[in-house]
């Protein structure tokens, strides 16, 4: 069920208000996201790039409701994550959210199929195989459904990862890096597979990424430096 | 139940994927050790207490002065219970003119329910099975009896008012190796004959048996009922009763065994902790992951609790099956070893084993597994979380539970428990702490070593938590199998030393005072070996402290026959190297003549006396006060004459009595036995030879199944090894691939591993020798209550063993790792 399914009306789908996130480290406290807002509509693509230790990723895991503000907070699909316990944020993610991972953190021990077919079972969702069967079909590995995560290239399990993500038709998805395991020419084509896939299915898109040529691609750039978000720059490209 | 549907899907699918086979296969091994020993312990200690049962002749038998009321024999029978009778009687037995004092045994159909009859046709030979009881009208007098006789097969023995056939000859009888009162020359006759010999008159002494056997589980509730309803003089006897020597024999067997069962439970719970440990480490990312697609803490907990629940089924079943089947090819390849027929197994291996999968699973499999389910989802963004550390009494209290339970449930003995527990957690406290010595050394140690020896060793202590894990169980492992190997040792030897090649096989009784000299000349003259001489003197105790014996009750069944029965009572000067006091002193030169007595402690215990108490007997009518100077403990299996009231000499030298002694010659000369009892006819002769042969069967038995015992643990010591080697695997896979791709050789990376596993085993080894050396000394001296001896193999074979062992298993389970292309590691991680 999209729930972002028309990107006219332009309803705000992810709110982080004033975040922050400090931890302890052996130097005393350290703040790694520093008192960031911002406001995504349903539909958007948003890249948020910065260097290394910008603060990308706890970003990411922060809006994802993976990790809790230290203070501010996530209004994801209209429900505040900081109110949520731990598995009250795991039921909201197997209904709204999907994730794309720099690593494709598939699960070894089950088949393409079997791994796409996961936050189907896990949402409770009839007919996960059908559907599973459908996405890994609509990402070109149609013939390799059976197959082990190790007996597939980087590039093929990246794109299982995919499937694994649309195959539920999430309001958000998160990516962090996807291409960064990838070669040039293997990650320009996921990073081409994730945007028609996105545009598919109406998906408001959020991506980490170190790679310009991704992020240009977005509606949005935010950029990140020392854990804050710098004054917002026009937008390179519109949504394809 | 949709986490019961995924649990079992994704097990099918990890199955297929070879996730779980470490974990099955040491649950496995760990409960096919368990049943294995199980069927093993439970057969072998049936037939053990089957043969045992057999010095009675039955499973229960009630003795009594007075005829035994039939309502038992129709109780028994009610039951399903077999049963026979048996009165006993001495009387004098006529050939012609000729002669003998003899106990007269007149048994009922289907005696003896346990053992057998042997019988012959002459005297003195080899016997074999009777397969039934003397017809009427026929008798089987024993060899004692014809060769005093002079009576052959087929003549007339007159006993009482009546004339018998002489049938066979009796050479054994299950039962007869009792008490020195049954020791005299024996015949057996058939109970229908008894009312025709007239000798039952009143005052008559006679002694009547009855004797039950049958199904364990209905002995036992029988045994119940007849210890309601009997009567106050009626005494029942099972094999916890049967002579001192057996009673030994089994307690220490059943002890021991279930000692090594104990060891093979503790070695397969580290196994399993150790894959447990595994396991989770290698589901980290996947619940992290699960999490992040939506699954909540108690999902991805009851999707890896029923998993495991599986595991535990499959391994009971799989375990069960094997351990079966060990216990049986053992069995089949000892066949010739054991004499009895082993009784069926019963199920109960099958469900311990069960039980104890789960809870070894509980224990040591289910702490990590709450950490499992805790760790957060961000993990999948940064690998270097983990799940928060362990609340301490969570992560331990269950395995330290488990331990307990099991550790009494296979023990049911409070001082063994305690012994075995204290030393237990000393040893994994010591270890520990010597594993944090190690670390601690290891940091200054490599600077000044190779590259190889510098990252194995710092190995160690990067992975300290690791390494502690690994210093404990092998450490565990390598000491119990010491440990083993110590007790092993020496019980072997100390049996040796009880039961040697030429220790007295026959007993002499009746020795008249004046004969003494001759006798033992005679033996000697013909190649006997002779022990002591004892004075025998029968007497009866009539008070305790001025107190009638008819007046006291003593509490304990053992203690009113000890009161009420004639006694043996002896003198001596010496206390003899198999008696040990353990209360009072024994006396002095100067002492001689002193009322003074000396009790064993089974009569000391049972009749509640102490030191200083007066005892008064009466001997031959005349009274006699002694006081109770000391308490000894008697190795009855010495085979030397012992006794459990000794006066100190001076005091009964005046009575009438015999001498005893014992004697060892080889037993093969019946012409030898037939002239002794023509010169010395007054004298007894009991041949212990078959109750020896019976007791060494069943310490041949027991070392058997301690030896069998010993082959699973030393396999669940090696599922120790395999697992915490399995654990490391893939760090070290990881490791080795950067070590070669920043240009170490292949033998450089070996060399480290090497390094590393050699050190762990040498510290493994070296505490191991200790933790045995010192856990020995308690269990043999303490427990086992045998003779030790500090053995210096064991801190060889430990250091070696464990260096060796160690490095060897490491060496082989990476060396793998260490030979897969460095990019293909690389890439996988």
């Amino acid at each position: 069920m999209p729930s972002a399914h028309a990107p006219m009306i332009r309803s705000s789908v992810l709110k982080a208000e004033n975040l922050s996130k400090q931890v302890s480290s052996p130097e005393g406290p350290l703040t790694i996201v520093h008192g960031v807002s911002f406001d995504i509509a349903a539909g958007e693509s948003v890249a948020i790039v910065g260097a290394s230790g910008a603060g990308k990723s706890t970003l990411l895991a922060l809006l994802a409701g993976l990790d809790l503000p230290t203070t501010g907070r996530v209004l994801l699909a209209g429900t505040d994550l900081t109110q949520l316990d731990e598995d009250g944020r795991a039921r909201l993610r197997a209904q709204r959210v999907g994730f794309v991972f720099q690593s494709f953190h598939l699960i070894p021990a089950l088949t393409a199929l079997e791994n796409v077919m996961l936050p189907l079972e896990l949402a409770g969702r009839p007919d996960a195989r059908r559907s599973a069967q459908e996405t890994l079909a609509r990402v070109g590995l149609k013939d390799r459904t059976g197959h082990y995560p190790r007996q597939l290239s980087g590039g093929e399990q990246q794109r299982v990862a995919l499937a694994r993500a649309f195959v539920t038709q999430p309001a958000v998805l998160f990516a962090d890096e996807p291409t960064g395991n990838l070669d040039t020419a293997t990650g320009g084509r996921v990073g081409e597979l994730l945007f028609e896939l996105n545009a598919h299915s109406h998906t408001t898109l959020i991506l980490v990424t170190h790679d310009r040529e991704l992020a240009s691609r977005c509606g949005r750039v935010i950029e990140m430096e020392a854990g804050r978000v710098l004054p917002q720059k026009a937008p390179v490209a519109e949504v394809r | 139940m949709r986490s019961l549907q995924l649990a079992l899907r994704s097990l099918g699918r990890e199955w297929r994927s070879g996730e779980l086979g470490v974990l099955l296969l040491a649950l496995t091994i760990a409960v096919a050790a368990l049943t294995g020993v199980g069927f093993l312990v439970n057969r072998i200690g049936a037939a053990v207490s089957m043969q045992a049962n057999e010095v009675l002749a039955a499973d229960i038998r009630l003795g009594s002065p007075q005829p035994i009321t039939d309502l038992y024999f129709q109780e028994a029978s009610r039951r399903g219970i077999g049963s026979a009778r048996l009165t006993s009687l001495l009387s004098v037995v006529f050939n012609g003119d000729v002669s003998q004092l003899t106990n007269i045994q007149a048994v009922s159909q289907g005696y003896p329910l346990r053992g057998n009859l042997l019988v012959a046709d002459e005297p003195f030979a080899k016997g074999t099975p009777a397969g039934g009881i003397p017809a009427p009208g026929e008798v089987w007098p024993d060899s004692k009896v014809l060769a005093a006789l002079g009576g052959k097969l087929g003549g007339k023995l007159s006993i009482g008012a009546a004339t018998f056939r002489i049938g066979r000859v009796l050479i054994s009888r299950p039962d007869q190796g009792g008490t020195f009162a049954e020791l005299a020359p024996a015949l057996i006759m058939n109970a229908g004959d008894l009312p025709a010999t007239q000798l039952i008159q009143p005052g008559s002494r006679v002694g009547y048996a009855a004797l039950f056997a049958g199904d364990r589980s209905r002995i036992d509730t029988f045994k119940a009922w007849l210890g309601a309803h009997k009567q106050p003089r009626e005494r029942l006897r099972d094999i916890t009763d049967a002579s001192p020597q057996i009673r030994n024999a089994v307690e220490r067997s059943g002890r021991f065994l279930s000692l090594a069962s104990l060891v093979s439970v503790l070695l397969s719970a580290i196994a399993v902790a150790m894959s447990a440990r595994r396991y989770v480490h290698r589901h980290l990312d996947t619940v992290a992951l699960l999490k992040t697609l939506g699954a909540t803490r108690a999902f991805t907990l009851s999707i890896n609790l029923l998993q495991l629940f599986a595991l535990a089924l499959a391994a009971a079943v799989l375990g069960s099956v094997i351990g079966f089947l060990a216990q049986e090819w053992l069995l089949h390849a000892l066949k010739g070893l054991l004499t009895a027929t082993l009784p069926p197994p019963s199920l109960m291996p099958v469900a311990m084993g069960f039980m104890t999968a789960v809870a070894v699973l509980a224990g040591f499999a289910l702490p990590p597994l709450l950490q499992l389910s805790r760790v957060p989802a961000i993990r999948v963004l940064r690998r270097d979380i983990g799940p928060p550390p362990p609340i301490v009494l969570l992560a331990f209290g269950p395995a330290v539970a488990v331990v307990v339970l099991l550790i009494y449930w296979v023990v049911l003995d409070w001082r063994l428990f305690w012994g075995f527990s204290a030393g237990l957690a000393a040893f994994v406290l010591l270890l520990t702490g010597a594993g944090a010595v190690l670390v601690f050394l290891a940091g200054k140690f490599r600077g000044s070593v190779g590259v190889a020896w510098r990252y194995g060793v710092a190995n160690l202590s990067r992975r300290r938590a690791e390494s502690l894990v690994q210093i404990v169980a092998f450490g565990s492992g390598i000491m119990v199998l010491l440990l083993l190997a110590i007790i092993r040792g020496d019980l072997n030897s100390d049996w040796r030393r009880t039961l040697p090649a030429n220790f007295p096989n026959y007993f002499f009784i009746n020795i008249p005072p004046g004969e003494r000299a001759s006798f033992v000349q005679f033996l000697q003259a013909r190649g006997a070996r002779t022990t002591r001489v004892l004075p025998m003197i029968r007497g009866r105790l009539t008070a305790i402290n001025g107190r009638s014996v008819e007046q006291l009750r003593f509490g304990r069944e053992d203690g009113d026959n000890f009161a009420t029965r004639e006694q043996n009572l002896t003198w001596a000067a010496d206390l003899g190297d198999d008696n040990r006091i353990v209360a009072g002193d024994w006396w002095t030169p100067a002492e001689f003549g002193k009322p003074l007595v000396s009790l064993s402690t089974e009569i000391q215990q049972s009749l509640g006396l102490r030191l200083g108490d007066e005892l008064t007997f009466d001997i031959a009518g005349e009274p006699f006060t002694v006081k109770v100077a000391s308490v000894r403990k008697v190795k009855w299996d010495s085979f030397q004459p012992n006794f459990f009231i000794v006066f100190a000499p001076g005091v009964l030298d005046d009575t009438a009595g015999t001498y005893l002694t014992s004697a060892y010659f080889k037993s093969t000369d019946s012409r030898f036995l037939a002239q002794l009892v023509r010169r010395f006819p007054s004298v007894s002769i009991f041949d212990i030879d078959d109750l020896l042969a019976q007791v060494r069967s069943m310490l041949d038995k027991a070392v058997l199944a301690v030896q069998s015992v010993f082959v699973f643990t030393l396999l669940a010591g090696l599922t120790v090894l395999l697992a915490a080697v399995q654990s490391s695997r893939g760090e070290r896979r990881y490791e080795s691939a950067m070590l070669r791709t920043l240009g170490a050789s292949r033998g450089t990376v070996l060399q480290g591993v090497l390094a590393e596993f050699t050190m762990l085993g040498l510290l493994s080894g070296l505490l191991a020798a200790l933790g045995a050396s010192v856990a020995a000394y308690f269990m043999t001296t303490r427990v086992l209550e045998l003779h030790y001896s500090f053995e210096g193999w064991v801190w060889l074979v430990g250091l070696l063993g464990g260096a060796v062992l160690v490095a060897l298993s490491g060496w082989l389970a990476t060396r793998s790792v260490v030979s897969q292309p460095p990019l293909l590691t690389l890439r996988a991680e």
